[in-house]
């Protein structure tokens, strides 16, 4: 792993670790309740990316608004750093599924945004944003609306405006989603190289069975209706890691068994007749059958 | 430059609007001058109106050429700008604060609605009996209308900021000003836009018939004085006269929103 600490800009080593333990969501709607989240304990830890899968409607969403700060657990806790969290900060930063970098400002504006709000110096400013510009592969676009550029420099421009705040913790929702294979495939190795690089305690939400791999330093799956932790996984593929990983024994098996896990869940969801696990059944399927083809 | 003026006077979009104006005339002109049909008899052909708008010496006494000309059109105009600039500022700021506080929003969304669909021109005899001079008055009327399409346009642009923007600025470490001057003003600023024009347009018609009833200058005060004296030159005359100074502020309406909206543009591709 390169170790260079981005000349001063990122810090290096003052991650966050998040501990939730015993997290319960109820919804209380009309005389019905859900529970969303069931006595879910598990750690995000420290300068590690942590995967959490499982079929749509298990509450990944909720979970990461939870984390975020956006809501509050209906008991249980969460702690960053044994504190326990109280509405959002600018330690921990969520990047959105869909885009949210603001379309009425260039891509410098919306990456310096968060300096501006926290009132950093114009010098410090212009220096971190030259530089993280750069480390993103923006710094020639960083004067073009965001309606501009394509789908993938659009999260790497959000990449680079969550990250110019040098929170402890990053919240990644569903980042890649929506972006064509090819672009996808590519901002997973982007993103995995900036990960090594620059280290960050990483939460990162996903439906891809090979990106959540791919990425991983441990991948959690969560039950469907309510979501409880099934299982946790570790990834004990070596970093820096590239794409021909993708065809190694190793990610292989460990793909095989996060498959199993998530069929069970997948189907119960399917039977609940959720469209999205529906999608994701059908993928799991294409994967396995593909698997036993090329075996 | 020769081919670039060559390009615009062959370019087919203007070809077509010349064409199109053309027909208008002509129809004009076949009612009034050729078949003099009933309903016809007392309307002025458009020569005849373009002669009395150009003459030196008017038979209504109202042309390019005179001074009451440029009167009338200055008191309308200044009114009109009066009225819609009070309606912007105050129209947009209450729309904002709506959007923005739903509080306030509660206390003030059922009197809003109430209020706004009152026809403008019912507005006068109380307009006349409280504020201090017929002049005001009428700028009231003319205020009134285009201030509360601005504030439930500005209203609409607010509520259709996405919520993700919201999260993203409160996580970036936004204070609650922070989100209003960089999320809810540029956010709404499109609808705002479309708030204006259609502000816009209401003043004018608002202003000619606060002025008619209750003017004693301007370009609406003049045409119904032109329908009364016989002068139907001049009440056309007029009636274009507002035409071109309706299309004028909404290009520079249209003018002023492109340029506060780059990115609306680009976004557009234009």
């Amino acid at each position: 792993m390169s170790n260079r600490n981005g000349e001063g800009v990122l810090s290096k080593g003052d991650f966050g670790e998040v501990r939730l333990e015993g997290v319960t969501k109820v919804y209380e709607k009309a005389d019905q309740s859900q529970r969303v989240l069931d006595e879910c304990t598990f750690s995000v830890e420290r300068g590690k990316l942590t995967v959490l899968m499982g079929p749509s409607g298990c509450g990944k969403t909720v979970l990461i608004n939870l984390v975020a700060g956006y809501e509050r657990p209906t008991s249980g806790r969460i702690l960053i750093d044994e504190s326990p969290v109280d509405g959002p900060g600018s330690d921990r930063l969520v990047v959105f599924q869909e885009t949210a970098l603001f379309p009425w400002m260039t891509v410098y504006s919306n990456v310096i945004f968060g300096c501006q709000v926290q009132g950093v110096s114009r010098g410090e400013t212009k220096e971190r944003a030259g530089h993280i510009l750069k480390k993103v592969g923006l710094y020639e676009f960083r004067d073009k609306y965001p309606s501009q550029l394509s789908g993938g420099m659009q999260r790497r421009a959000e990449l680079a405006r969550a990250m110019i705040n040098d929170p402890k913790i990053m919240i990644l929702d569903e980042p890649f989603r929506g972006l064509d294979a090819m672009t996808r495939q590519l901002m997973q190795e982007f993103y995995v190289g900036l990960f090594e690089e620059i280290g960050r305690t990483n939460l990162f939400v996903t439906h891809e069975i090979d990106e959540a791999i791919f990425l991983a330093d441990r991948v959690v799956i969560l039950t469907f209706q309510p979501g409880k932790v099934k299982a946790e996984i570790e990834i004990d593929l070596p970093r820096p890691r590239e794409f021909h990983m993708l065809a190694s024994p190793r990610f292989m098996e460990i793909r095989e068994q996060v498959i199993d896990l998530l069929y069970e869940e997948a189907s119960k969801a399917f039977a609940a007749g959720s469209k999205a696990a529906y999608d994701l059944m059908g993928a799991i399927v294409a994967r396995k059958g593909a698997c036993e083809k090329c075996e | 430059m020769m081919s670039r003026l060559k390009a615009r006077v062959t370019d087919p979009q203007l070809l077509r609007a010349l064409i199109g104006i053309l027909v208008f005339v002509s129809l004009w002109y076949l009612f009034t001058a050729v078949l003099n049909l009933p309903r016809f008899k007392l309307i002025p052909n458009p020569i005849a109106v373009l002669k009395d708008w150009f003459s030196f010496t008017p038979a209504s006494g109202r042309s390019i050429f005179t001074k009451v000309y440029y009167l009338d059109i200055a008191y309308s105009v200044g009114r009109t700008l009066a009225a819609f600039a009070l309606a912007t500022i105050l129209g947009v700021s209450l729309g904002l604060l709506m959007g923005w506080s739903r509080t306030f929003y509660d206390f003030t969304f059922p009197i809003v609605e109430l209020l706004r669909p009152m026809p403008p021109l019912s507005w006068i005899p109380l307009a006349i009996l409280i504020l201090p001079g017929v002049e005001i008055a009428v700028v009231y009327v003319t205020f009134i209308a285009a201030f509360f399409a601005t504030v439930l346009n500005t209203l609409l642009g607010v509520f259709s900021i996405d919520k993700n923007y919201f999260l993203a600025a409160r996580c970036l470490g936004s204070r609650p000003k922070d989100v209003f001057m960089n999320v809810i003003v540029p956010g709404s600023l499109p609808f705002i836009f479309t708030g204006l024009q259609i502000g816009m347009g209401i003043s004018w018609m608002s202003l000619v018939a606060g002025e008619i009833i209750a003017g004693k200058q301007g370009l609406g005060y003049a045409i119904y004085e032109g329908y009364f004296l016989y002068q139907f030159e001049h009440v056309i005359s007029y009636m274009f006269t507002l035409g071109i100074l309706g299309y004028i502020s909404s290009a520079a309406i249209r003018a002023a929103g492109r340029k506060l909206m780059a990115w609306e543009a680009r976004r557009r591709g234009a």
